[in-house]
């Protein structure tokens, strides 16, 4: 395994799905089958993906492979000099994890869709669209730029439009995707102005080249405020994608698109885009950027989980919880526990697709009913469904032995760690209460979808469990979503390879003064007490040991507190819904504010329609009568002062130009006519004249 | 006595000038245009042969109104042919009838 040949693999498992994504769609309409081929793609694809993970954790353990070309040389520009546009890849251990993820939650989601699917009749142009979006996601993954990762970024934004509306024919999934594709336009308008901030500063794209720079101490305009200012406008593009506060209103809309979608896109992959956009920048972010990123995640993770409460809508009540772990994970970031954020970000993806999946074989069974008020009772028709369900909804609470548990159990300890560092406990209160109301909603619905007695019988007597190519796909996910392939330990996530060695937190670029006081390094804090003069020595230092320290004493007692509440989530969906000794209807009937606060979504689409959906109709009124009567009458007086004047010139032209020209005829007419009388053809009338003028002649001349 | 002396050819020679004019103006028989032709020529003869006899010109007046004689003839005798040329055209010599020029 040469670091070439790694380059190439990743180039094949990026253009793997763009082949598939082609033929399928080109041949979809002749070839019923085709399908079958973008599938095998996938497998083929995620095979390498696989060979990949294992080649560079074998062989290239902590290297990052990068391999780049000159896309467009711009060559030596005025003022600013010589410029050249460098596309490449990039693997290091976070890609090589991500594109695992990514080639094998497709892969199976492909699978599941051969029989969820089924039937329609765009089905071919559905696996297209998958194809398209795996293209587009593994170019965010291996991109070593950020104008790739710009590129590639707008290419899952216009898959993902394409899948929301996939059933165009309904208007609520044509709005949808329309609502995704504006909302997210709205963040990447910030993510552009960042990457035009960054190419101003450093001509270049590469992340490397861009890190350096800072590392020498070379920040936008001069100023560390203006660094905070990019990374935070970067941030955008990650809120958009993400689904964060207060762009998150597009995701639970996205759930009109098919469910397996829903798994693939809005769940797994795309909205972890953001945060592996955050992940990727991290080395540049300032303490400011990193609190303003913290506070976004708390509010995302705190509001969605919320309104995640009372939503009856059984695919509603997974994206809130989605969004809900997302700002987990960027919050995770933000007070800088970067190994436990990316590692919530994998173990996420895949018990958030194993949920989605099957609350899609759920629907599937159901004929397409999403009500959970229907259901009930189902864990005795769906055994398979249930158990993999259970032990997703386990991992997602944080219940030990699940992969959930040591990831957010890490967040959980980061923010502890952080509010003993600075002092500042909001992003740790937020977190932990949090875990309480997730453990309560995921239960309140697997409760009120698989136990009990059914409600709609009739639905009931039809519902069965789903056939194979559904059932796999869960078994291998809620296979995924237990603690032994991240740790033999399973209170210890540090004890395993993925934490313990593969993942680290990168090198931080950004001046050691813009800091958190925790990253700085220790020479820098030994410079601040004046004993020693040695900058540089310590430059590879990530964290400085205190924070080190922090973690570990924060380890236990925010592992027994997040159990304690998970445990305490758990207890009251059961006692509300399956022992029902409480009685949630007159609870919400008692704080009937809060309940209703909650139940329409904090007022989220109803504040956007009133302010800016209504001001930018009304803006557009504004400006459709400015056109109208403005524009237009400037244009029609014009129109009318022009053809005022031509009549006018036209007038002239008739009247006095042609007077001239026929007077002149006329004129020289009339004098032929007069001459003409002469003419009489008469030879003697000539000889008087002659002698006539000869007579005239003789006088003038007389005197000479 | 009056001495004959020049004034008096140049006299005569003026009066049959005047009348070769009048001639040509108010005939209208070509051949009678033809005649006061040869008056107005035979005028210019009159003048070359007085100013030769008074004048200090040699010979030369004579010999211009020999050959003002032999052109004349040979002018009666082309003129002529033209007019039987326009008899033939026209049937007709009338000079004022015959005004196809003006066209």
């Amino acid at each position: 395994m040469t670091e070439n040949l790694m380059i190439q693999l990743a180039v094949a498992i990026l253009f793997l799905p763009l082949l598939g994504f082609v033929v399928t769609l080109f041949f979809g309409k002749r070839i019923k089958f085709i399908f079958n081929f973008e599938i095998f793609i996938l497998i083929i694809a995620f095979l390498l993906s696989v060979l990949l993970l294992f080649s560079k954790l074998t062989y290239f353990p902590g290297i990052t492979i990068q391999g780049e070309f000159t896309w467009i040389n711009l060559g030596n520009t005025p003022v600013i000099g010589p410029i050249s546009i460098v596309l490449g890849m990039m693997i290091d251990n976070i890609a090589a994890l991500m594109i695992f993820a990514v080639t094998l939650i497709s892969m199976l989601v492909h699978i599941f869709s051969i029989e969820y699917m089924r039937g329609d009749k765009r089905y071919n142009r559905y696996f297209a669209y998958l194809g398209l979006f795996t293209f587009s996601m593994t170019g965010i993954v291996f991109t070593h730029n950020l104008l790739m990762m710009y590129i590639f970024w707008e290419l899952v934004g216009i898959s993902s439009y394409l899948l929301i509306g996939f059933w165009y024919e309904k208007k609520s999934a044509s709005d949808a995707g329309k609502k995704a594709f504006i909302v997210n336009r709205i963040g990447d308008i910030g993510m552009f102005s960042g990457i035009l901030i960054i190419f101003m500063t450093y001509h270049t794209f590469s992340f490397e080249q861009i890190f350096a720079q800072i590392g020498a101490g070379h920040l936008p305009f001069n100023s560390g405020f203006w660094l905070t200012v990019t990374g935070i406008l970067i941030f955008c593009g990650a809120i958009g994608k993400s689904a964060q506060f207060p762009l998150h209103v597009w995701l639970p809309d996205a759930m009109e698109g098919p469910t397996p979608v829903s798994a693939l896109i809005h769940a797994a992959t795309m909205v972890a885009a953001g945060v592996y956009l955050v992940v990727r920048v991290f080395p540049i972010l300032t303490g400011d950027a990193l609190l303003f990123i913290a506070t976004i995640g708390a509010l995302s993770a705190f509001i969605p989980a919320t309104i995640a409460l009372t939503q009856n809508d059984i695919k509603k009540v997974l994206a809130y919880s989605t969004i809900s772990q997302l700002g987990y994970m960027v919050m995770g970031l933000g007070v800088g526990a970067f190994q436990f954020a990316f590692f919530h970000l994998v173990t996420h993806a895949f018990f958030k697709a194993l949920l989605f999946l099957g609350s899609g074989s759920v629907i599937n069974s159901m004929h397409h009913e999403q009500d959970i008020r229907q259901m009930g009772g189902l864990r005795k028709k769906m055994p398979i469904t249930y158990a993999t369900f259970l032990i997703a909804s386990l991992a997602i609470s944080g219940i030990p032995l699940t992969s959930g548990f040591l990831s957010k159990d890490g967040i959980l300890a980061g923010t502890y760690a952080f509010g003993s560092l600075t002092g500042n406990w909001l992003f740790a209160v937020t977190g932990f209460f949090v875990a309480l109301l997730t453990a309560f909603y995921m239960f309140r619905l697997v409760i009120i979808t698989f136990h009990g007695e059914p409600r709609n019988k009739n639905k009931y007597e039809h519902a069965k469990e789903s056939p194979f190519v559904m059932a796999m796909p869960l078994v291998v996910l809620a296979t995924l979503s237990i603690f032994i392939w991240y740790t033999p330990n399973p209170f210890n996530p540090e004890a395993g390879a993925f934490v313990g060695s593969w993942v680290k937190a990168p090198q931080i670029y950004t001046p050691q003064n813009l800091r958190y006081s925790f990253m700085q390094s220790a020479a820098s804090q030994q410079i601040k007490s004046g004993e020693s003069q040695t900058i540089h020595q310590n430059k590879n230092v990530v964290f400085s040991e205190i924070y080190t320290e922090a973690m570990e004493e924060a380890h236990v007692p925010g592992m027994l507190l997040s159990l304690s509440l998970a445990g305490l989530g758990i207890l009251l969906a059961f006692v509300f819904y399956q022992w029902k000794k409480l009685d949630p209807d007159k609870l919400a009937d008692r704080i009937k504010p809060l309940y209703n606060l909650s139940l329409n979504k904090w007022y989220f689409d109803e504040i956007y329609q009133a302010s800016f959906v209504a001001g930018t109709i009304g803006l557009s009124k504004v400006l459709a009568w400015f056109d109208a009567n403005i524009i237009d009458g400037i244009v029609n007086g014009s129109a009318f002062l022009t053809k005022w004047l031509s009549s006018f010139s036209g007038k002239f032209d008739s009247v006095v130009v042609d007077g001239v020209v026929n007077f002149s005829a006329y004129f020289s007419g009339l004098i032929g006519l007069m001459f003409r009388k002469t003419q009489t053809g008469k030879v003697q009338t000539y000889i008087v004249f002659v002698i006539f003028s000869i007579v005239v002649l003789l006088f003038i001349f007389k005197s000479f | 006595m009056t001495q004959i002396g020049l004034n008096h050819f140049l006299f005569i020679s003026s009066i049959l000038f005047s009348l070769g004019i009048f001639g040509i103006i108010t005939r209208k028989n070509a051949v009678m245009v033809l005649m006061g032709i040869e008056l107005i020529l035979n005028a210019a003869n009159i003048n070359f042969i007085a100013f030769a006899k008074y004048g200090n010109f040699g010979y030369n007046g004579q010999i211009m109104a020999l050959f003002v004689i032999v052109l004349a003839a040979a002018e009666a005798a082309i003129a002529l042919a033209i007019v039987l040329n326009i008899y033939k055209t026209f049937a007709n010599v009338n000079v004022d009838e015959i005004d196809t020029l003006k066209d």
